[in-house]
């Protein structure tokens, strides 16, 4: 069981005189949870969700984020582990290297990428998350013996077709597991050959980050508002898919929305309002509720008042 | 190195290792007529080819280098008299043994280790291979002998098929008063291939040359002239490389194509010059009714390059397409481009530039589409995108465009962006390091490009691609 802890975050804009976005945000998020996390438009609920992914474009200046990990999500590491392997400071570490921890972002607005096949881009990318994650756990000394062994394989093939592809994912395999997940998601293969979100309609793009958080079977998944540009029809595939993500691959999950509509297929554990960068109120289920109904204003009295 | 370890070396080191250099006749530095004389009577040339570079020789020597162009590369470094203009290497059979292991074991090492024996057993028509300043490898499959194709080095073409290349040979093409260095090319050319493909004969497989720059300080002046008649169809690829040395090495190629009605000329290359060298081309294609012409280059390395395929689109319904992609890293300006020139009625062209700038390296596209008038119901679109990594680097675009003609349709879209920060975080959000994440963005930008090599080109040219971007390659 993993659980994601954010704890008084503060982060501001990576420039000179940069505004101040976050202003002391608390959260814990738990492998097997969800949780919804609402609030009005401009109050940082996009900016905690790249944060906690790395982005560059924000400097915390307070706080941490802290990643606990336990047996379970270790399982597919080889090597002895020690204490520290179970905690992981996120603010130290790349984008790249979160990822590999099993923390995962759906965006509210992915990045299109010509020229990248979706299928490539996915092998590519379940390989590299493969990679990280054995080396981020190794120690040095089985780093360089890893290292002797690059070495030492020279060429399989003809010198023009380079290295035998050691990917750690079969193409056979890969597809397997794409084809699966795509049924999932009621996404059609033809997809597999466009570029990565290129031409992709609203709906499509969002479709395809739940996709990718299925593939790379994530311990906590962040979503920016994915319902978002959704149909009905849609929202049900994509609302079954982040079910199976909790329920098949114990995923915790951060839901940001706006509405309603989503939490009625995938049902929040926990709703938690953000206001000017800090969580002002939290609640079960029927927190949703309440807001669909009356909108932020009696949450910002209540936060005014306590404060 | 032994060939053992060669076959073991990855692509970095294939294209950086260098040979001692043996040769049997190493022309002294420098330009002089001696020095023409020289070559001719080594390679036994009739009077007329000696006449031609003769007279090569003289129009280089009255033109100014050129210094105006806007925005031209640094040429103040390339001083021909410190160039040996001439290295024949050390083989028996003057045109080429058609056996790899006929060759001596230090140069057929370095075509192994470059890949092309294994090559041409998998999917090429023919292959002829340069070290230096000869061709030491030809051969071609059978079949097409048969048929009439004749693929063979230069200098054997002169002498075997003496009429049809002094016809062809810098005449009507790229004659050397083109410019200061197809007139140096013109003077003291040597190797190349000569491609002829009879009427209605299409060679389904490519033919490869490839050219390799061995010694230290050397020019490379290779000629390579193709005859596509009536009907017929080829594609030719050539690729190119020289290790790194402290001197500066002057590559200056000549291609000549005649494309004949109805005929089909691909023209691709894929090239890797160390970056030392000085890279300086003329390449011109003529293509008479219907036919069709395609270039697709590849540039990478180099200090410089300039290069600008150009077709002369002579014949009604004649076509052009040009497809390019030029890499510049730390030090180096690649100036690249296209021009066509549409001097018939429903001529069409197509030009896709791409470009990628990093660490301080410049491109440019400079092109030029001219419309002549009468071109009636032509047509051109022109796309060149250029895309940096950091803003210490630059992009230029100066597609030039001579409309003299109103009935025609004229397209242009050039984008310059610099690789977007979201772009890569969004792969690295998904596990890609940042390398990794920058690899695949360049990759979808070259996509269109590698989409239309064969595949063993495509992979080498993503490969070196990436090496560029480790910033690896000397
Ligand atoms: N890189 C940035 N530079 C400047 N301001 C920024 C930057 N990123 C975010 N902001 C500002 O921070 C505030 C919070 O933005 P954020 O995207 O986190 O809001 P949000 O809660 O996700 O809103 P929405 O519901 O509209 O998606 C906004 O006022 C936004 O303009
Ligand atoms: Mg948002």
């Amino acid at each position: 069981m993993a659980t994601l802890e954010i704890n008084n975050l503060h982060a501001e804009v990576a420039e000179e005189g940069g505004e101040q976005i976050l202003r002391g945000v608390d959260l814990e998020v738990a492998s097997g949870e969800i949780h919804a996390l609402m609030g009005p438009n401009g109050s940082g609920k996009s900016t905690t969700a790249k944060v906690i992914a790395g982005h560059p474009a924000y400097e915390v200046t307070d706080g941490e984020i802290v990643l606990e990990l336990d047996e379970e999500d270790v399982d597919d590491i080889d090597v002895e582990l020690s204490e520290s392997d179970y905690r992981w400071n996120l603010l130290d570490m790349e984008p790249n290297e979160r990822a590999a921890l099993g923390i995962f972002l759906g965006f509210q607005y992915p990045a299109e990428i010509e020229g990248v096949t979706m299928t490539n881009f996915l092998r590519q990318a379940i390989n590299a998350k493969h990679d990280e994650r054995q080396e981020l756990f190794a120690d040095e000394a089985d780093l360089d013996e890893a290292a002797d062994e690059d070495e030492d394989a020279g060429y399989e093939t003809s010198p023009m077709e380079g290295p035998a592809d050691d990917g750690e994912i079969g193409v056979a395999e890969f597809q397997e597991l794409l084809t699966a997940k795509m049924e999932l998601l009621d996404m059609d293969e033809k997809f597999m050959q466009r570029y990565l979100n290129a031409g992709f309609s609203g709906g499509e793009k969002k479709q395809n980050e739940v996709l990718q958080a299925a593939l790379l079977e994530p311990a906590i998944a962040v979503l920016d508002e994915i319902d978002s540009g959704l149909d009905i029809d849609r929202l049900q595939d994509v609302s079954e898919g982040i079910n199976a993500l909790r329920d098949e691959q114990g995923t915790g999950i951060l839901q940001i929305t706006h509405y309603q509509r989503i939490l009625d297929y995938v049902e929040p554990d926990h709703v938690h309002v953000m206001l000017d960068g800090k969580i002002a109120k939290s609640g079960g289920a029927e927190l949703a509720t309440e807001l669909e109904d009356e909108g932020y204003d009696w949450v910002r009295e209540e936060a005014y008042e306590a404060a | 190195m032994s060939s053992e370890d060669l076959q073991d070396t990855d692509t970095e080191a294939r294209f950086e290792f260098k040979k001692e250099q043996k040769s049997a006749l190493k022309a002294d530095k420098g330009l002089t007529e001696e020095t023409i004389r020289l070559i001719s009577d080594d390679k036994d040339e009739p009077e007329w080819m000696l006449e031609r570079r003769l007279r090569a020789l003289k129009q280089f020597q009255e033109m100014p280098m050129p210094t105006d162009w806007p925005g031209q590369p640094d040429l103040s470094e390339v001083d021909v008299d410190e160039i040996v203009p001439y290295i024949r290497p050390d083989v028996d059979v003057r045109a080429g043994v058609d056996d790899w292991t006929e060759l001596p074991d230090d140069i057929k090492d370095t075509f192994d280790k470059l890949g092309i024996p294994e090559a041409e057993k998998n999917a090429l028509s023919g292959v002829g291979a340069q070290y230096e300043s000869e061709v030491v490898y030809q051969n071609m499959r059978d079949r097409w002998e048969e048929k009439g194709v004749i693929f063979c080095n230069m200098d054997e073409a002169v002498q075997e098929h003496e009429e049809i290349v002094r016809e062809h040979f810098m005449t009507k093409c790229v004659p050397p008063s083109d410019n200061k260095f197809a007139a140096l090319h013109g003077a003291i050319w040597s190797g190349g291939s000569f491609v002829y493909v009879p009427e209605d004969t299409t060679v389904d497989m490519p033919v490869q040359a490839y050219f390799r720059m061995n010694s230290e300080g050397m020019g490379q002046f290779e000629h390579t002239l193709i005859i596509a008649e009536e009907n017929s169809e080829v594609h030719y690829i050539e690729g190119c490389s020289a290790p790194k040395y402290s001197a500066f090495n002057l590559h200056s190629g000549g291609v000549e194509v005649f494309v004949g009605e109805d005929a089909h000329v691909q023209y691709s290359t894929v090239q890797n010059w160390s970056k030392n060298t000085y890279n300086l081309n003329t390449k011109r294609a003529i293509v008479e009714e219907n036919g069709r012409m395609e270039w697709i280059s590849g540039s990478m390395g180099s200090k410089a390059t300039m290069l600008y395929p150009s077709t002369i689109l002579k014949g009604r319904g004649a076509s052009d397409n040009h497809i390019t992609i030029a890499f510049a890293g730390e030090g180096q300006d690649i100036d690249t481009g296209a021009k066509v020139y549409h001097n018939a009625p429903n001529t069409k062209s197509t030009i896709e530039s791409k470009s990628i700038s990093k660490d301080g390296g410049r491109t440019n596209y400079r092109g030029l589409v001219h419309i002549a008038d009468g071109a009636e119901g032509s047509s051109t679109a022109v796309e060149c995108d250029a895309l940096m990594f950091d803003n210490e680097s630059t992009s230029d675009t100066m597609p030039y465009m001579e409309i003299n003609e109103s009935n025609v349709d004229v397209a242009h879209e050039a984008t310059v962006g610099k690789i977007g920060d979201e772009d890569i975080f969004y792969l690295q959000s998904r596990g890609l390091d940042d390398d990794d994440a920058k690899q695949m963005i360049v990759s979808g930008f070259i996509e269109p490009i590698t989409e239309e090599l064969p595949i063993e080109y495509a992979v080498e040219l993503n490969r070196l691609v990436e090496l560029e971007m480790e910033g690896s390659l000397g």
